[in-house]
This record gives structure tokens, sequence and C-alpha cells, in this order.
């Protein structure tokens, strides 16, 4: 009878887990049930800037780095490591992206909104000119 | 690794979006920019990403197992290290998949319960056995191989957090396909029984190899507006003659005989005949009467059911769920 009714496997753990055969999942994967997600911050050298990698879900930050350093820095350079709860960071969108961009009026903030060669150029001038004159 | 043959939806109707933002969406696409995921898109561009990211984090998942089969018998310390560090790769590999596609709004206990319950797919390779330790030999370096075809075009689409996942996912690829290359060459140059073995393993996964890029373009619904969108970056043949050009001559080379009576290569046209896959097989068991169809799901189930209380245990009260980032 129970021969008939459970998984026989290549996988001789699998036949030995006696998995019936028709099941229906007996539990209910609700929401939450993989957890928070916290956002991953790497830096892959001393001096740089940590930057953002993904995501991944944790219930707590010890278990967030543990599994941000099997998912993300698995191969390849990386000295550090940030987590962050999503629910923490503060986000604006891309549809107001225009808040970030510097007006015409606020040119006085930028090296560019300051130009003297015109008025040096034009000084030069007429200075060479009084000097001609004497 | 897995990622391949994608079943996407027949029609994409753009009818309900709006004109002027579609317009703008399109052209940024077009322009080569990424879509990241706070951005306005299409919904059915969002339903087609879903869809797709989530049969790739699925076949990760189930991928495992096949390969996993052999872990406990691998012959000698050293392959049975190589093979795990593959397997949780892969398993590594889900995990990124299934966050990048919640990006998109769908949450990671809708993706397991859709998985579970059959409704949603993964790549049909996987439910075939692995009879013998060379079955595993041949799905590391010719299914990799495959996969890392596909995802590499892949991660040039329009999807900002997809691409990135699949950049992370090919740099671990590539010790999956020097692993897998050297399991195969290791028993083709072997004893007798050794060669025997890896003969047959090519034998039997030939056919979920060609199966593996999906429907033939002749077949498929040709969907223009997935290559427009960048969700589909080659059409399933190109990939499969890609596939082919790549690794025939390399099988080749060993010695070993791939069970296709027509398959060589037209130097006129430079494409490769073979014959075509049988796609009636292919619909049958992606829509689950394959050979382990039915172990796959139940083993995942299992898993699912048993870790529960560790789940729970681990759970706070004022946790809340929150849309991943980027």
């Amino acid at each position: 009878m129970k021969e008939n009714s459970t998984i026989k496997s290549l996988d001789p753990r699998i036949t030995r887990a006696d998995i019936p055969k028709d099941g229906q999942l007996s539990i209910d994967i609700k929401p939450l049930d993989q957890w928070q997600t916290y956002e991953v911050f790497h830096q892959e050298k001393k001096g740089d800037h940590h930057s953002h990698v993904g995501s991944l879900h944790a219930p707590n930050p010890e278990m967030a780095f543990l599994m941000a350093k099997e998912q993300y820095a698995r191969r390849g350079r990386c000295v550090n490591i940030w987590v962050v709860k999503t629910s923490d960071i503060f986000t604006t969108n891309f549809e107001d992206e225009d808040m970030y961009t510097t007006n015409d009026d606020k040119m006085y903030r930028e090296a560019g909104g300051y130009k003297v060669m015109d008025r040096i150029n034009k000084y030069k001038k007429e200075h060479k000119k009084k000097e001609a004159v004497k | 690794m897995y990622g391949g043959g994608y079943i996407f939806d027949e029609s994409a109707s753009t009818e309900l979006d709006d004109a002027k933002k579609l317009e703008a969406f399109e052209a940024r696409i077009e322009a080569g920019e990424k879509i990241e995921p706070s951005d306005w898109m299409p919904a059915e561009y969002r339903k087609q990403l879903i869809r797709m990211i989530e049969q790739h984090a699925h076949s990760e998942i189930i991928g495992a197992l096949p390969e996993g089969t052999w872990i406990t018998r691998a012959p000698g310390f050293k392959r049975k290290l190589a093979l795990m560090a593959k397997v949780q790769d892969e398993v590594g590999h889900a995990q990124l998949l299934y966050s990048a596609a919640e990006t998109l709004g769908k949450s990671r206990e809708d993706m397991i319960n859709d998985l579970i319950s059959g409704k949603s797919k993964y790549s049909n390779v996987f439910n075939y056995p692995a009879e013998t330790w060379a079955d595993t030999a041949v799905i590391a370096w010719l299914i990799d191989a495959g996969a890392i075809i596909n995802q590499v075009a892949n991660s040039k689409g329009s999807y900002g957090p997809y691409c990135r996942a699949l950049e992370r996912i090919c740099t671990e690829e590539s010790f999956h396909l020097k692993y897998g290359h050297d399991s195969v060459v290791f028993l083709a140059t072997g004893t007798p029984v050794q060669r025997a073995m890896v003969q047959d393993a090519l034998t039997r996964w030939w056919k979920p190899i060609m199966h593996f890029f999906g429907p033939s373009d002749k077949i498929s619904v040709h969907n223009t507006i997935m290559m427009k969108w960048k969700l589909k970056m080659a059409s399933n043949d190109d990939m499969r003659q890609k596939f082919l050009d790549m690794y025939v001559p390399k099988i080749w080379d060993l010695g070993l005989n791939i069970p296709d009576p027509e398959l060589r290569k037209d130097e006129a046209t430079g494409k490769w005949h073979y014959t075509e896959p049988d796609w009636e097989e292919f619909k049958r068991v992606i829509n689950g009467d394959g050979p382990c169809n039915r172990e796959r799901l139940a083993v995942r189930k299992m898993a699912e059911e048993k870790g529960e209380w560790v789940r729970r245990a681990l759970m706070k009260q004022d946790e809340r769920y929150i849309t991943p980032l980027a």
C-alpha cells in the first residue's frame, strides 16, 4: 500500500522521506511567511562608496547579513556589507526627478555661473587703448 | 543558470495604456535605457516580466533537484564539494531572481504558491531524471551552456533589476560551465565503461537539450512586442543555432555521438540542420505529464512544509512587507 503511494526517486534521500505522491500542500503560505525584505549594499574595496546590489528576505539583521554574504558576495570582491530594512528606506519617485535639476536662477551655486573672461578681455582692451593714448 | 524556453502569453494588448506614456516608455527602451521598478510601464510589460522572471527563478530551484540527486554518491570528495557548490549557486540564483520579480509587485509567497499548485511553469528539462552520475556532468556542461546563451542575451534586456541579477548570475555560471566540461571530458577520455556512461547520458539528454530554448519560431507565436520591449532578446531558433554552433564541434571532438542522423551544418547558409524536436511532447511535459514533474513538485512541497516551523519561529510581530526597491 505504502509502496505505491509515496515517491520513489533516484535520490535515496527523497525515497526515504516517504513523500505522498498526490498530497496537497498542507500549509497556507501567507504574506510574510518569507519574512520582510532587506536591501543590501556592498563595498568592493576600502575607500569606495557602498553600492546597492539588491534585496533579500530575512527575519532579522543578523540573518540578513548571512544571506547577503551568500547571495551577493559569493564571487568577486567585497570587503564590507550593509543590510537595511526596505521599510526603513525613504525614497523619491523617478517621476519627481525634476526636483534635482538645477534651476537657471540658482546658477550662482555653480562654477559655470561665473564668467569672468568677457570682463577681463574688455578691461585689457580698454587698458591697452589708454596706454596707447599716453 | 537555468532560464530558457519561457512561455509567454499569446497576446500583448496595449489598448488600455496611456498612449503618450507608452510612446515615451518605448522611446526610452529604443534608446537603450533601463526601466526601473518605480517607472511607469505598460500593464502587459509588467505581467510578461513577472511571468518570465518567476519562471526563471522556479527553474533554478527545481533545477537543483536533478543534479542534487547525485550529491550523496558523487565519485570522490573533490567532486562532491564542487557539485554542492554548484547546486548552492543555483538556489542562490533563485533568490536573486525572486527578488527581481518582486520589485514588480508579486510577493514571494504568491510565487511559491503558484509553483507548488502548478500554475507557474519552470524549465521543461528538469522534468527529466538524472539517471547516473554522468547525467549530472552533461547537465552541468550543456544545460548550463544553453542557459548562459539565453542569459547573456537577456542581460541586455530592458528591465534594470533583471539585467543586474543576470549579470551576477552569469559570472557564477562560468564556473559551472568549466566544471561541467571538465566532468564530461574526464569520463569521455576515461575507461570504456566511463565513455559508455557519458555517451548514454548524452543520448538521454539530447532531446531535453533541443527542447531547452523553447518551441520553434515556425510554430511559436512570433511576438514582435516582446522583442520591441526588449523582454526577449533573441528568437528561440536563433539561440538554438548559436548553441549548436558553439557546442556540437566540442562534443564531436570527444568522439561522442549525438543521436540525430540529420544533424549537420549547411556550409552555404551557416545554419544547422536537425530533426525537428517533438513539440507535442514538450507541451505535454510542461503541462505536467513528464517523467519527474510529480516528484519535483512533491519535493518542493515537502521542503515548504518541513521548513514552516522554522520560518514561523523566527517571525516577529512588527514585520511588514515592503516591495523591494531595485
